[in-house]
């Protein structure tokens, strides 16, 4: 057998993998919510176009991007299998049916774009357009039901704060799909979708708000007064100004540079909040469910080397397809 | 309402069995779509331009169907084998969060470009993002396989009791993942694929050719076009087709090596004994036969000592161990036992059907052999039904394993998971992915006898030779 000593006794460079990784899966998380999150949110404006020249373009926005933002999501998986297994196999057997849900909504969600550009006939594209919706909105909506429920420790299958905290996400996807739409479209359709942000930036700060109040009164052993948690509450707020400024003074790109402060600003209140637990229904601490040594040096050795080609790959799609899109091109 | 531990063996069944379609349609197209970009940017001839778009659609929609599959299986390790992801995430969570980073981010990003962006790259990129994408979905294939091969034979771990569970700890990762049956099943999965393909781009173009009556002399776009789909396909099978079977000899003697267990359901070997022959063509004369196989009761052609000498690389004299010899149970030896025939006999079928129709195209009848034309469209789906039994050998035959000899599959399932939630996915999913094969199907159906898209002005439809007009002498 081979030996591989000090590698598999201390932590690399001694750096503080636990925690490290313990962000890191975080962060994989609010990157998929960043960028699947605009997706989700085109998903949901789809609802309010009726217009079958407005709809293609909804989709073409989108169309280049989507499956890439969505591996995200597997690799959050992922890297929480690989590194917090015990969290990983708790936290999924016991929200069963709710895993199935977000399944269920991503599958809708995934195949809805590629049948709708399959016919063009009314009856079909209705049909489909409506499941693009259903599936945009629920899938963002399970999921902050999931994460509510993962830092309260909830296991039943639904509660008041996992459907506030549901309908918040759902509040911010159509946050980041307006500032994406403010981007990739022109004319009426820009002017029509970008009223939309407003509206949802307000719902999202509102049961935010909320659900603040909630932690406060009945979960002050979370300690959502303390530093860290209130900088990102006021993070949170500036950016909400920024966004809701830059919409109106049409700097759609600037717009849409609030939304990942906006969705990090979220995921990171949700880990602040849970550490040092990683699964907090369990008793289970981030360093009882980290991995050992060795496996852990490797995925980080893996981790260091991978991740910034993952990030070139998306600069290089995204820089592709920068621009507005074009009056006449379509998803396929 | 049926017990969690069966519920959630039959739902990874059928997502797996459902799943599996989808990578092997991409694995397979890569290596033919970077082909068809290569010639689309290096030659003038607007064929290539065809080829690549009308099987990039067929690429694309199956990677989309892929994906969401994909992540229901990720997923389900998690929710239904939450003892077997505590137990053996160290070891197994690595390869799926690097298959995660290596490579499906590799696959989903380019396809992106490679989809969406001819117009709008350079042609050398647009040729990375080809290749990108088929490095991509091999990639996936290596992490995926370096997991499961970990589990057939697994190495370089120590058992731990930690709190109240034993855990597998990763001790050597390079004897864990440098795994001995690696090497043999991506051979084996990645020719599979592309011999699967093979067979589809055949069967596809064999129906065209068929239908429409295109003879040699036909010159409209998409007679060239499925001339051409058939020549490359063929060229591909006749490569694959004997590997396949060359190779699964060897990998057969590298299971009765680390799996004898699994080799002795293959053959339905219940008692020790040398000099074991192999029926190839074994058939059931009752009904006991086919759901309680036996090989030396069964009637068939026995080759004497055959499966002696295949487990022993050449000696027929060897000895199989019989299946009462081990500890465990047996696995399922009928499931096992019939889809390993199944896969054999669709092996030996591919190379008869491959050599067949190279013989045509030597005598310059290859457009012309309806007969051969309806074979190939008969074979289109068999190299996807010889993955599925292939694959059912693979993870049945190594029952009542999860881990071989580590880990039993009913002690890996979720400890809290009930039969009323188990069940109920398990029949939602029923539906789902019904619902998902029949859109495929629907979807692959339409692009096909839309037919290739057309290039330069032509549609290829307007002029495409009325059905009736045969090519036959």
């Amino acid at each position: 057998m081979t030996d591989y000593g000090a590698f598999a006794t201390d932590p690399l460079f001694g750096l503080p993998l636990e925690e490290l990784w313990f962000g890191l899966v975080f962060f994989i998380l609010g990157m998929f919510l960043f960028l699947d999150g605009f997706d989700f949110g085109v998903g949901a404006l789809f609802a309010t176009r009726d217009d079958e020249d407005e709809r293609e373009t909804l989709l073409a926005a989108i169309g280049p991007f989507w499956d890439g933002n969505e591996v995200w999501l597997v690799v959050f998986g992922g890297a929480l299998f690989a590194a917090f297994p015990a969290v990983y196999a708790n936290l999924f057997s016991r929200h069963y049916l709710l895993m199935f849900a977000i399944l269920g909504a991503l599958i809708l969600r995934g195949l809805a774009p590629e049948m709708y550009e399959q016919r063009h006939d009314e009856a079909w594209q209705t049909w489909w357009g409506r499941s693009f919706v259903v599936g945009s909105v629920s899938a963002p909506f399970f999921i902050g039901v999931f994460a509510a429920h993962w830092l309260l420790g909830i296991s039943s299958l639904v509660s008041l704060p996992g459907v506030v905290v549901g309908l918040a996400v759902v509040a911010l996807t159509i946050v980041a799909g307006v500032g994406f739409l403010g981007m990739k479209t022109r004319g009426a359709l820009q002017r029509d979708v970008v009223e939309y942000g407003p509206k949802a930036m307000a719902a999202y700060l509102a049961l935010v708000v909320v659900t603040l109040g909630y932690l406060v009164v009945l979960r002050p052993d979370l300690g959502v007064i303390a530093p860290i948690p209130l900088a990102l509450v006021v993070i949170t707020l500036v950016s909400a100004g920024g966004y809701l400024v830059t919409l109106r003074e049409e700097r759609y790109t600037l717009a849409f540079g609030t939304v990942p402060v906006l969705v990090f600003a979220f995921v990171a209140l949700v880990a602040v909040l849970m550490f040092p637990m990683a699964d907090p229904a369990v008793g289970l601490t981030v360093s009882d469910a980290i991995i050992s040594i060795l496996p852990l040096n490797i995925m980080s050795i893996a981790a260091a080397l991978l991740l910034p080609l993952v990030f070139s790959y998306f600069g290089i799609l995204y820089s592709t397809f920068r621009g507005p899109i074009e009056t006449g091109e379509s998803y396929s | 309402m049926l017990d969690p531990v069966i519920a959630s063996r039959l739902q990874f069944a059928l997502t797996t069995i459902v799943h599996i379609i989808f990578p092997v349609m991409s694995m397979g197209l890569a290596p033919f779509l970077i082909y068809f970009t290569w010639k689309d940017i290096r030659t003038d001839d607007p064929v290539y331009e065809q080829l690549r778009r009308f099987w990039t659609k067929i690429f694309a929609i199956s990677f989309v169907v892929g994906t969401v599959t994909g992540i229901v299986l990720e997923f389900e390790f998690g929710t239904n084998f939450a003892a077997f992801s505590t137990a053996a995430g160290e070891l197994f969570g690595g390869p799926l969060a690097t298959e995660g980073m290596m490579a499906f981010m590799l696959e989903a990003t380019f396809l992106g470009v490679f989809v969406f962006g001819r117009e709008k790259v350079s042609d050398a990129l647009y040729m990375v993002s080809a290749v990108a994408v088929g490095l991509g979905t091999w990639l996936s294939a290596v992490w995926i396989l370096v997991a499961n091969s970990w589990m057939q034979t697994p190495r370089g771990f120590e058992l731990v009791r930690e709190s109240d569970q034993l855990v597998i700890s990763l001790v050597d990762p390079i004897a864990a993942y440098a795994n001995p049956r690696f090497p043999w099943m991506f051979v084996h999965m990645q020719n599979a694929a592309v011999l699967s393909v093979a067979l589809f781009m055949a069967g596809v173009a064999a129906y065209h050719i068929w239908q429409r009556g295109i003879d040699a002399e036909d010159n409209q776009q998409s007679a060239r076009f499925w001339r051409k789909t058939l020549k490359i396909a063929l060229v591909v099978l006749l490569v694959t087709a004997p590997f396949q079977a060359i190779h699964g000899d060897a990998y057969g003697r590298h299971v009765y090596e680390t799996q004898p267990q699994k080799f002795a359901a293959m053959e339905a070997v219940w008692e020790t004994d040398s000099y074991v022959p192999e029926y190839l063509f074994a058939v059931p004369t009752s009904l006991e036969h086919i759901t309680d196989p036996r090989a030396k009761e069964l009637l068939g052609i026995g080759i004497p000592g055959g499966a002696s000498w295949l487990a022993s690389g050449g000696n027929p004299q060897a000895e199989i161990t019989g299946l009462n010899e081990f500890e465990t149970e047996a696995p399922p030896v009928a499931i096992v036992f019939w889809s390993f025939r199944l896969m054999v006999a669709a092996g030996f079928w591919f190379i008869l059907l491959a050599f067949w129709a190279a013989y045509r195209w030597w005598t310059d009848e290859l457009y012309d052999d309806d007969l051969l034309h309806k074979a190939f469209v008969g074979s289109s789906l068999l190299g996807i039904f010889a993955v599925e039994v292939g694959w059912i050998v693979t993870e049945v035959g190594r029952q009542p394993w999860v881990i071989q000899g580590v880990l039993k599959t009913q002690d890996g399932v979720s400890p809290g998971l009930t039969g009323f939630e188990a069940t109920l996915t398990l029949v939602g999913f029923v539906f789902v992915y019904t619902g998902l094969l029949g859109l495929y199907t629907y979807v692959i159906r339409r692009i096909i006898r839309e037919g290739p898209p057309s290039v330069d002005g032509t549609s290829p439809t307007e002029t495409a030779t009325p059905s009736g007009v045969s090519g036959d002498d």
